[in-house]
């Protein structure tokens, strides 16, 4: 065994033996994200630092897979892809320079073209999982289909650590587009949602939607989230050049610079929008794409066809919860105002029988409680 | 009847006799939902791969959740094993009964409750079939993408357990990038949802975990699945290669020049010729191995990327390029292909279908590798291969009149998907694990990982009652089947790269 993982695995044992629970980090650009405690030696807590295991382990681009060490730099990764033309398709957020893949992975959070290709897990092929017991756990393989025992390694995707560390994982990579371009139109969001239904159902070439109002409440308190203000409509197009001219003609609309959309959409990606400048904390409230506009008098950014949508301010969090989980979907508290994690987390409740197997399945695979108490779910 | 995997049914024994545990079902189901008389329960004792046989004491046909949510729980309280079974398609042996259990059909939950173009969904029970969603889609120029070649008979619940693939999967993806939400009802008579028709519910992606898990973590009630556009255009090309190298090597290229073909498929010679004279769909029987590709979308779009691939391919030294004239020519390309074990059946008295899959620039060296088994074992192979994702379908034909037979086919089957393990890839691609890989799993996983799956159950089955046996081997299991197979600590390929 390498000797780097060899000193994960110790640390691991040594944290198991002396039951102090363990912090899986990477590069922590995504520290902010879930129920994270600072980590102070005093506590007693110790941090398990993925990033010295680092570098591609395989990329074959004809076999549309790569294999990365869980510390291996997003930004390094992404660009050994785009040397043989190809990318990670779901776009996931880097939020610093220092994200890694492991995190990526943990986080299992995706970008604008979730919406067509798919989130994290859509992508996971494979990983291997150092437990809590220090052993090496390989789910999953390097090949697209794979239905040998459970799907573990897309569990892993959006697990937050909680079952041990990603040590290494193998990722579907795709050909970037051979063509994108970037619409833009003014429409309420109303009508918005609207368009992005109507063009569900039909064959065209659009990788990404967005839904910004015209002022992006930096000016005022007055609502902006009615079903009337007036907002602008940003869509792109990825493909091959006739469907991107048959999609042009159905979407119409004002075509942006290269520059301009290529900035626009990693704005929306890495949070660089206004939107996500304003200080005030950050709903992220995922619904059935369908749901029509809610007024919740705060300030809106809808992403994903209306299945992602993102509210800007104060508001109660037993209000916005229930009122996502009665029209199909649930709420995080994405920012927390100040960095301050509230008594009863970030993220959504979950359902009885969901949070039995839940914690039925961390005793099961971390017995001993180690990695990540409570970043995903407070009693875990 | 088999020589490798002799199932040990022994423990989980329930200490009630199936007379009380019939009696405990009738005070829950009507008369008509349950059946025990022999000749009634005999036709669900093995699914699609009949080698696998047990005889169900009890047979159960719920017609509403709240029937199976009492089925489970009569079920719990008695420690009766359960498993459900869709359409009985699958390869793998997943729904052979259990010879003390409960067999809980799905076949009465075959309703489609809705089809709603707007978000593009559908809401269905399990027993519907995978291709009666898309019939019902297709008014509103939307289907569901995975396309099982069973997918006339096979049922969607079957296809959530065992995440069924298609021949369109590499554009489209497997059952598990296709479903958004199920509904599933417990060991312990619990109703939950899995996912949501938001794009991600809160928590661990259970249903993530959940597909492909072969009945052994709940038994799904409703399901929603995503529809997509129909594109409003197919085509595909034809070509002829004078060796499998070759072919492959056009596959590769095909996907380095940036194309996610719809389909991409590849038939050796000994497939082609099995084919042809059963479905005529004109294939060319003298080539060492054929490829069929397609291209959807705008007519336009077509046109243009089924022009790169035929350039592709001649310049990778296909003998023949045929591109489809017609939706009706296009069909018969693929009805060679998706008739494929059909056809086995006709030439041989038996065939036994493998579904590893390995990592593409692996193909020539297992094909070659395969031959040579074929003298091994004195038995003859034809090879479909779903080339776009590595997946294998070697066709074993053998005859099951002769008992000899039968334990070489299964010998050579189980050689061949230890070689996919060796080269990286895996013992099933599609197909499930059910009871007839299950010794196989000794070889790709580590018993810690073995452990691991065996955890996963626990968490959602803690009596560990659903689809008992099967998919995950005890220790015992593999310490058995170790000592009887010689592996010599030696691998058959030791300069290939292992990850």
């Amino acid at each position: 065994m390498e000797f780097v993982l060899s000193e994960l695995c110790d640390q691991v044992m040594t944290a198991h033996a002396g039951h102090k629970p363990l912090f899986v980090c990477g590069g922590g650009s995504k520290s902010f994200y879930g129920n994270y405690r600072p980590v102070t030696p005093q506590d007693g807590h110790c941090r398990l630092d993925m990033t010295a295991y680092n570098g591609i382990i395989n990329y074959q681009p004809s076999e549309l897979v790569v294999t990365v060490r869980a510390g291996t730099s997003l930004a390094v990764l992404e660009a050994e892809l785009a040397e043989k033309d190809q990318m990670l398709a779901f776009e996931p957020p880097h939020f610093s320079e220092s994200a890694t893949v492991g995190g990526c992975v943990a986080a299992g959070l995706a970008g604008p073209r979730r919406m067509t290709v798919g989130g994290v897990r859509d992508f996971v092929l494979g990983a291997r999982l150092l437990d809590s017991q220090g052993r090496l756990l390989s789910f999953g393989g390097e090949v697209m289909k794979n239905v040998a025992g459970y799907d573990v390694s897309r569990l892993l995707a959006g697990s937050q650590g909680i079952f041990g560390a990603i040590v290494d994982v193998s990722l579907k990579v795709l050909p970037k587009p051979f063509e994108e371009c970037s619409l833009r139109f003014e429409a309420t969001q109303h009508e918005a949602l609207d368009h992005f239904a109507r063009w569900r159902s039909q064959p065209l070439a659009i990788s990404a939607t967005s839904w910004t109002a015209l002022d992006d409440g930096s000016s005022g308190a007055q609502s902006r989230a009615g079903a009337n203000v007036e907002g602008i409509v940003t869509v792109r197009l990825s493909g091959a050049p006739p469907a991107i001219r048959a999609a042009k003609a159905s979407v119409g609309g004002e075509e942006l610079g290269v520059e301009q959309a290529a900035n626009w959409w990693m704005a929306l990606r890495e949070q660089t929008h206004s939107f996500f400048k304003r200080n005030q904390p950050l709903w992220r409230v995922a619904l059935p794409p369908t749901t029509p506009v809610q007024d919740f008098g705060l300030p809106t950014l809808v992403e994903w066809g209306g299945g992602q949508r993102w509210l800007s301010g104060d508001i109660d969090a037993h209000a916005i919860r229930a009122w996502a989980q009665r029209l199909g979907g649930h709420a995080t508290l994405f920012r927390p105002a100040g960095g301050v994690i509230p008594s009863d987390g970030v993220f959504h409740p979950l359902a009885a029988g969901v949070a039995a197997i839940t914690r039925r399945l961390k005793q099961e695979l971390d017995p001993a409680g180690l990695f990540n108490p409570g970043r995903m779910v407070l009693e875990l | 009847m088999n020589s490798l995997v002799e199932p040990t049914l022994r423990h989980t024994e329930s200490t009630f006799s199936t007379a009380q545990v019939l009696d405990a079902l009738h005070h829950v189901l009507p008369a008509h939902c349950i059946l025990h008389r022999e000749e009634d329960t005999r036709p669900y004792e093995c699914d699609g791969l009949s080698l696998y046989r047990a005889l169900p004491p009890i047979v159960v046909l719920p017609e509403t959740e709240s029937q199976v949510i009492a089925v489970m729980r009569e079920c719990k309280r008695l420690s009766v094993p359960i498993v459900a079974r869709g359409a009985g398609t699958g390869l793998s042996g997943g729904a052979m009964p259990h010879a003390q259990g409960v067999l809980l059909g799905l076949a009465k939950f075959n309703r489609i409750h809705s089809v709603d173009p707007v978000s593009a969904t559908a809401v269905v029970e399990p027993g519907v079939r995978n291709l009666a969603i898309s019939e019902a889609a297709a008014p509103y120029g939307l289907y569901y993408a995975p396309d099982p070649s069973s997918q006339v008979a096979c049922s969607i619940g079957g296809n959530v357990a065992e995440n069924s693939g298609g021949v369109h999967c590499l554009k489209y993806g497997l059952t598990v990038h296709n479903v958004l939400r199920v509904r599933v009802v417990t060991i312990d008579g619990d109703v939950i949802e899995l996912g949501s028709e938001a794009p991600d519910a809160p928590g661990l992606d259970l249903l993530a975990l959940f597909i492909g898990s072969e009945g052994m973590l709940g038994v799904v009630t409703e399901i929603t699945v995503k529809l997509i556009p129909k594109p409003a255009c197919a085509q595909v090309v034809m070509a002829s290669f004078s060796s499998v190298e070759a072919a492959g090597q056009a596959v590769t290229n095909v996907i380095a020049a940036g194309i996610i073909p719809a389909g991409l498929e590849m038939m050796d010679r000994r497939a082609t010729q099995m084919v042809e004279p059963f479905v005529k769909a004109g294939y060319d029987v003298e080539a060492q191995a054929i490829l069929l590709c397609e291209s959807d979308g705008t007519a336009e779009e077509v046109e243009h990327e089924i022009q790169r691939m035929e350039e592709i391919f001649r310049q990778a030294g296909a003998t023949r390029c045929q591109v489809s004239r017609d939706e009706a020519e296009r069909l018969l390309f693929w009805a060679g292909r998706k008739n494929a074990f059909p056809a086995a059946g006709r030439i041989s008295p038996d065939y036994y279908c493998m579904d590893g899959t390995i990592p593409r620039r692996h193909l020539a060296r297992v094909l070659g590798a395969i031959e040579q088994m074929e003298d091994e074992f004195s038995l003859r192979c034809a090879n479909v291969f779903h080339a776009g994702d590595g997946n294998l379908h070697p066709l074993i034909l053998f005859d099951s009149c002769k008992p000899d037979e039968v334990e070489r086919a299964e010998k050579f089957g189980a050689a061949i998907l230890e070689l996919c393990v060796q080269v990286g890839g895996t013992l099933t691609g599609e197909h499930g694990v059910g009871m007839e890989k299950i010794n196989q799993m000794c070889v790709q996983f580590s018993r810690d990982e073995l452990d691991a799956f065996l955890a996963v159950k626990r968490a959602f089955d803690p009596p560990g009652l659903l689809n008992p046996e099967k998919v995950v081997p005890t220790l015992a299991r593999c310490a058995e089947y170790g000592k009887m197979h010689v592996h010599g600590g030696e691998l058959s390929f030791p300069d290939l790269a292992r990850f």
